[in-house]
């Protein structure tokens, strides 16, 4: 095939086809947690490269937050070297199995790709994915190479996407790297947010092994700012000379309508840790429990919401969710909407709920909404949702709140130094990452509040850049200026 | 060096009620009266909370009371000496609040809720103030830790419903004589949720300052899933984060008992699957 290929000029490689990803049914995917798409096969995977037109001034890297080199790795896919191919996205990405999994490419790469214009985008984001299981398959992955050890030792608070790749990058320049978890297992919202079916959880585990291979230490079942402070680990006690905070997202938000507090009404959080961090599908093998009812309800149409409405339905519950705007105005990525909708789930838009009713035992049986209507724009720049003055209810017997986190407090509770601002989100000067307290960096969601994997790793790679900077130079200085400004 | 998270002591309290020493280090520096941690019994267990009655900060250890209750605290028990726990993460939760105080404070315990008191008791004596420890029981082989009550407080006041030792009836009974005789200026409450409805409403005429400790259903007890949902003051508040001592004459404890019922099915079954393993 590879000595085949024919050289195509630009004209005829606009007029090729996406190729677009196997897909498994929906009536297959909903009786299971296996992965939703397929997989390209290697034919798949090269003709789709051959459509990338090596532009002179590429804009698919401009909308890449780690700024992967595309048009290089596709050209060794096209070429057939899958091995070289992966080798070009580790140099600047250290988690591409997950990232051609999770990434809203939509918005990103493939936003920005010159195709694009008049055909669909390439599909960077499959074909990322491809190399990484080629990789993985083919048993192709090596331990990067360290530098001289440094003598600094620099501590790592969370293992979210954040962590983990701020792990990576400072041992990869010869610092001691410790990680330190709250839960048992690492990850973050990697392994107790988004469902098995759109990241299997030894993908992960892969990513954390290589990390110990790299001699990074994990230290689970440590809550910083609890088990320990920032101040005793930069004390002699522990002896790191800096710290990364990438602890991510904290208190899930209600909506504080009357009977919230309900049996069977649970947080995305608490319903997805229940399921994917402790099993709670297996029940009883697996000690946790869920009492998932019939007929579930999700508020809200996020990527979260779309998540908890897909897991629901695996479990074998009927599934609506309920957003007081339009379709148009869901947040959720477009494909995680159509996933949704193939998967049997109901939608009921413009519906706002407003109070939920229970029965003697407490458990929710009803949810009443507010019929919206959508009148004239809000701050968002989307068009504000008002009653119509009519309601409806539905029967329930389990709520499932999709609506957003805040920003985690822990450390920012323990430590009054760490300055926020009024939503709690840790500051930090934009272009170092340094917080307020001398020696502490921070990224991921900790400091945009929820936002995506890509840019928790691209401001980890920042991150550590700095901490380097300011371990290995000895004029390096604080570098937060405190101002009253959102950060990223 | 144990091993982390090894049994160092067992010793049965009680029937079905364990007192474990623990080898967590990390928990061990720099835990508080109040606080809890979470753990884990086996690698497909449950996480559930228990509150620390003591340490040992030189030896990096931990004391806990475990009342078997279900499936994951029957399971706990049965470890011996030398087992260890799978995980146990912690400190967690505020700590209870001490201060210097223009009257008695009354600490109150019931269950596993008389160990819990111990270290604040100790706390408060050490500020200078009078504390009166009051702890109960269906019968006197049930009350727990008297010897240890007896150093920490300036008086001790045990309770049994069948009046096989001190007063006869309820902690309230206790509560209601020490509250006629003296001025209190403080009282927790830790221990089964209608003993710490009772004592608010108890202290509620006087205005006495009365904490009362939240044992929500947990998962992560950090913040983070809202599993520990309490309505306290008409607003929401996370039990594991924002206590989990709070205002007893705040504290809605219909919700909070209705909420401990969430998964009653669930742990009948998992109870059973135990039962017929251990058969
Ligand atoms: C259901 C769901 C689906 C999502 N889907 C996508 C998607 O498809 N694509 C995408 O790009 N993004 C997605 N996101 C968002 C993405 O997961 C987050 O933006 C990203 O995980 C943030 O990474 P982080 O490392 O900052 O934090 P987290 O992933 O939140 O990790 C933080 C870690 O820190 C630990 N921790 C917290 N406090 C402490 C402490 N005090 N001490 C020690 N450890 C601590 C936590 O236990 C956790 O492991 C999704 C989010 C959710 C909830
Ligand atoms: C802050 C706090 C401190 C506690 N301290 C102690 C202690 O020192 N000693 C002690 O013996 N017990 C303590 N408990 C109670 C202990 O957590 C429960 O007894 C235990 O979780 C029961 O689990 P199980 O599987 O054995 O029983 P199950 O049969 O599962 O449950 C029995 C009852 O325990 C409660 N419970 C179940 N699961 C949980 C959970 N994940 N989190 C909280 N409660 C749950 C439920 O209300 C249920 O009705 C504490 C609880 C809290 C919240
Ligand atoms: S236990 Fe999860 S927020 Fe309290």
């Amino acid at each position: 095939m590879k000595d085949q290929k024919p050289k195509l000029k630009p004209k005829e490689k606009m007029k090729i086809q996406r190729t677009e990803m196997p897909e498994r049914t929906a009536e297959e995917r909903v009786l299971g947690f296996g992965e939703v798409p397929l997989g390209f096969s290697e034919d798949l995977a090269e003709i789709e490269a051959l459509r990338c037109l090596d532009c002179k001034d590429p804009k698919c890297m401009v909308g890449c937050p780690v700024g992967i080199d595309i048009p290089a790795f596709l050209k060794k896919v096209e070429d057939g070297d899958f091995a070289g191919a992966i080798a070009k996205i580790r140099e600047t990405n250290f988690l591409p199995a997950i990232c051609g999994r999770v990434c809203p490419q939509d918005q990103q790469c493939e936003l920005t790709c010159i195709v694009g214009k008049k055909n669909k985008p390439l599909s960077i984001g499959n074909l990322e994915r491809f190399v990484a299981d080629y990789e993985r398959e083919h048993g192709l992955r090596v331990t990067p190479e360290i530098e001289a050890p440094t003598g600094f030792s620099v501590a790592v608070v969370g293992s979210g996407p954040a962590g983990l790749t701020a792990a990576y990058e400072l041992r990869k320049r010869g610092h001691e790297v410790t990680v330190y978890e709250a839960f048992h297992r690492a990850g973050g919202v990697l392994v107790y947010g988004i469902p098995r079916f759109r990241l299997p959880l030894d993908i992960i585990d892969e990513d954390v092994k290589a990390l110990e291979e790299m001699g990074v230490n994990f230290e689970f079942n440590t809550i910083i700012g609890k088990s320990m402070t920032l101040d005793e680990m930069l004390s002699k006690e522990f002896g790191f000379d800096a710290i990364f905070i990438g602890t991510g997202a904290g208190l899930p938000k209600m909506l504080n309508i009357k009977g919230e507090n309900l049996n069977g009404i649970y947080s995305a959080n608490e319903y997805l840790t229940r399921i994917y961090l402790m099993g709670a599908d297996r029940f009883p093998d697996n000690v946790t429990p869920l009492n998932q009812g019939k007929k579930v309800g999700v508020i809200g149409a996020g990527n979260t919401a779309m998540d908890v409405a897909r897991t629901a339905k695996r479990l074998g519950a009927e599934v609506t969710v309920y957003y007081r705007r339009s379709k148009e105005e869901a947040p959720a990525r477009t494909e995680e909407l159509r996933h949704a909708m193939e998967e049997f789930i109901n939608f009921k838009f413009l519906s706002n709920p407003v109070e939920f009713v229970g029965d003697e035992d407490y458990f929710v049986k009803k949810i009443v909404c507010d019929e919206m209507k959508l009148g004239e724009p809000d701050d968002s720049g989307r068009r504000r949702p008002t009653p119509t003055g009519k309601q409806f209810v539905d029967e329930v017997d389990t709520v499932i709140f999709s609506l957003g986190c805040n920003v985690n407090p822990l450390i920012p509770d323990s430590t009054p130094e760490i300055v926020t601002n009024k939503w709690g989100v840790v500051l930090v000067n934009e272009e170092t990452l340094e917080t307020s307290k001398k020696g502490v960096f921070a990224g991921g969601d900790i400091i945009t509040g929820g936002a995506k994997v890509i840019t928790a790793m691209g401001q980890a790679k920042i991150a550590a850049r700095s901490i380097h900077h300011y371990l290995t130079e000895k004029t390096a200085k604080h570098t937060y200026f405190a101002k009253e400004v959102e950060s990223v | 060096m144990p091993k982390l998270f090894e049994i160092l002591t067992r010793e049965e309290l009680a029937p079905k009620t364990i007192m474990f020493n623990i080898f967590a280090p990390t928990v061990a520096r720099a835990i508080q009266g109040g606080q809890f941690i979470i753990l884990r019994v086996s690698a497909n267990g449950e996480r559930i909370p228990i509150s620390i009655s003591g340490w040992n900060r030189n030896e990096g250890s931990i004391r806990i009371i475990i009342m078997a209750a279900g499936r994951t605290s029957a399971e706990a028990i049965m470890l011996k000496v030398g087992d260890c726990f799978q995980d146990i993460v912690g400190p967690l939760g505020k700590r209870s609040h001490v201060e210097e105080l223009d009257g008695t404070a009354v600490l109150i315990g019931g269950g596993y809720g008389t160990g819990a008191i111990i270290p604040t008791a100790r706390d408060l004596k050490a500020l200078g103030n009078k504390v009166i420890g009051i702890v109960g029981a269906r019968n006197k082989d049930l009350l727990l830790l008297q010897d240890e009550m007896n150093e920490v407080c300036d008086e001790v006041i045990p309770t049994t419903n069948d009046g096989s030792m001190g007063i006869e009836g309820f902690v309230t009974h206790g509560l209601a004589k020490v509250i006629e005789r003296e001025k209190v200026s403080y009282v927790l409450a830790v221990g089964p949720v209608p003993m710490m409805k009772a004592v608010s409403e108890m202290t509620r005429p006087n205005g006495i300052q009365t904490w009362v400790s939240l044992n929500a259903i947990m998962v992560d007890g950090t913040g983070m899933c809202g599993a520990c949902r309490c309505t306290v003051g008409g607003k929401t508040q996370f039990a594991c984060f924002h206590g989990p001592d709070f205002n007893g004459h705040e504290v809605n404890f219909e919700e909070l008992q209705a909420r401990q019922k969430m998964f009653q099915v669930q742990e009948k079954i998992a109870l059973e699957q135990l039962n017929e393993v251990l058969v």
